[in-house]
């Protein structure tokens, strides 16, 4: 049980850094952004070339994801979204261009990285083990804790610093904010930046543990969807509810039901459709959001 | 309804083109594997075109793939199984995917937006996971050795002849999947036509206020979230009876997006966006294949350069801005 509850929160503290970078961009610009999951596979890349293979500090390479990723997202949302969004009759067709970008950082990842599975070096050694009712590597514990630490940053970030503000004024009313003088154009842009840049960063967390290949994107898109969904599109302390609450259902299903075959998701899938037909928004959604 | 000298002509031009221009095409350049891509493109179209019907509601629709799933599954079940005909089997394949459509858009269909959106790209994952779990399906293994649809005779007379006694069965198929998509867009046009669709129009624009002026919203959308699944079903079906052989990867999340990449592309605002949306999209993925392994950057910065410069779609060039249908 202690175990199982260890992995609850080992996966969900990950998947909760997925979910906020998505429903960050959701709730600013509007957009389901299909490319996310390619993103989280590039920021692992980077971290493989930088510390793997090039052997330059851990931290060092996880910085120079981030980097990587927010430059991407800026460049992005300046010359793609941005522009769409303006000239397109539906915002929906927004959809069109996010999956166009997802095939194209699939095919670049492919020609610059191969589509080999990439492991780097351990950071710490050992195991923690605590009378064998919990039993984890240290390195996991390490990655638990900076992926918690990073959003609690995150949310610090949001709460308390003028960036944030102007975010959540974005988020809360487009119109009214660019009314009270926030640059929308600006802020639009680090919104998205910032957003990829927690995809390069839990993908450089997570490169490792466990490793990173090119197929790793598009399922890790659909899981982050999921955990928006429970959460509620568009909210920061929904995605991570939805992240941790995956993360647990995850880990309790791989404990419980793996001798039933791969039903797991299936049940996930179904629980999740039943409840959002009782509660469309999810936990914390606002209505039609 | 009041059809235009141009749009007659314009029927009559693509109908010349599919029936003789292609056939002759393909006879004289000896490139007999377009039959298979062009009769992907027209069952794919079909499936694209219940999509762009949900979209008509102003819904997103990425849930496409599991109902073209169910459909195939369907049809191959009846045939192998049941030793039913195939031609029968493909309206039931049909019915049965538009059956499912109204158990689980009654509560789905609420939801509006990305959450629709959402919960549809979920779906397409259950039905590929609910295909590998029921012992009806064969699980990974899949229906395999589906036989090619027989011939059907009233009074002696053959209407559809046995496929598997034709010299050339991909022609066949190529000729079916044509007229099932033309019967399928003549409909859509008249759907979108009629009152059901301006109904459809004011819900897509405004629901409480089509509500409140006594639209039955409810009904109306369950009935064109039917529609659009019995679409995907017989796609679905057809495109298992043409590879004789359904798996649980035959339609997956991919398949979805694509469909519904096919109506943006295209274009939301006209009835053939989605034909022309499959085709290019299709068509072009395989044209591009001499490129090799640029193959995925070539089609993935096309794609990205005709959304940032026609975001309306294809059909927004001839048509100007956001103009008519």
């Amino acid at each position: 049980m202690e175990q199982v509850m260890a992995n609850g929160v080992y996966l969900g503290s990950q998947y909760a850094m997925i979910a906020l970078g998505l429903t960050l961009i959701f709730a600013l610009m509007n957009v389901l952004n299909f490319a996310h999951g390619q993103m989280y596979v590039i920021g692992g890349f980077v971290t493989y070339t930088f510390y793997g293979q090039w052997g330059v500090p851990f931290v060092l390479a996880l910085f120079m994801s981030c980097m990587t990723l927010a430059i991407i997202g800026a460049l992005i949302e300046r010359y793609l979204f941005a522009p769409v969004i303006k000239g397109s009759a539906r915002e929906e067709s927004t959809m069109l261009l996010a999956a166009g970008i997802a095939f194209l950082l699939d095919a670049l990842i492919l020609l610059i990285f191969g589509e080999k599975q990439r492991g780097v070096p351990k950071i710490v050694d050992g195991v923690f083990n605590w009378d064998f009712r919990l039993i984890m590597p240290y390195d996991r514990i390490l990655i638990c804790v900076l992926a918690i630490l990073s959003i609690v940053a995150f949310i610090a970030l949001m709460q308390y610093s003028k960036t944030g503000r102007a975010l959540r004024a974005l988020a809360q009313d487009r119109t009214a904010a660019q009314l009270m003088g926030v640059n929308v154009d600006r802020y639009s842009m680090i919104g998205f930046a910032l957003g990829a840049m927690l995809a390069g960063l839990v993908g450089g967390l997570l490169v490792t543990i466990t490793g990173v290949n090119l197929g790793m994107g598009g399922p890790t898109s659909i899981k982050a969807f999921m955990m928006v969904m429970i959460g509620g599109a568009g909210v920061i302390s929904g995605a991570i509810w939805g992240g941790f609450i995956l993360g647990f259902m995850e880990a309790f299903g791989l404990a419980y039901l793996s001798q039933y075959g791969d039903i797991t998701y299936l049940l996930i899938f179904v629980s999740l459709m039943i409840f959002l037909a009782i509660r469309p928004q999810g936990l914390m959604g606002k209505p039609w959001g | 309804m009041n059809f235009s000298k141009i749009q007659i002509l314009g029927v009559l031009v693509f109908l010349a083109v599919v029936f003789v221009g292609v056939p002759v095409f393909i006879a004289a350049t000896g490139r007999w594997d377009f039959y298979f891509t062009l009769t992907s493109v027209a069952l794919l179209a079909i499936a694209s075109a219940g999509v762009w019907l949900t979209f008509y509601i102003g819904r997103i629709n990425i849930g496409q793939g599991a109902f073209a799933l169910v459909g195939a599954y369907v049809s191959a079940i009846l045939v192998v199984k049941a030793g039913w005909s195939f031609w029968i089997s493909l309206p039931a394949a049909g019915l049965f995917a538009a059956l499912v459509a109204v158990l689980i858009g009654l509560p789905i269909l609420r939801l509006r937006g990305v959450y629709f959106a959402m919960i549809t790209l979920v779906l397409t994952q259950v039905a590929t996971l609910t295909a590998l779990a029921l012992p009806i399906t064969n699980g990974a293994k899949g229906i395999t050795n589906i036989p090619l649809p027989g011939g059907i005779s009233i009074f002696g007379i053959t209407l559809i002849p046995d496929f598997s006694t034709l010299e050339n069965a991909r022609m066949a198929f190529y000729f079916t999947a044509i007229i099932l998509m033309i019967i399928t867009y003549a409909a859509l046009y008249r759907l979108v036509n009629s009152r059901l669709g301006h109904l459809c129009r004011s819900m897509q624009q405004n629901e409480e206020l089509a509500s409140s002026i006594g639209v039955n919203i409810t009904y109306i959308r369950i009935l064109i979230f039917a529609i659009s699944s019995f679409f995907g079903g017989v796609g679905g079906a057809m495109f298992g009876s043409i590879s004789q052989s359904v798996y649980p990867a035959t339609f997956v999340v991919k398949d979805s997006v694509d469909f519904m990449l096919n109506c943006f592309l295209g274009g939301l605002g006209y009835v053939f966006g989605p034909m022309l949306g499959t085709l290019v999209l299709y068509f072009g993925w395989d044209l591009l294949f001499e490129f090799g392994k640029y193959q995925m950057l070539i089609y993935a910065t096309l794609l990205i350069l005709i959304i940032r410069f026609l975001p309306n779609g294809l059909l927004s060039l001839r048509f100007g801005k956001g103009g008519g249908k």
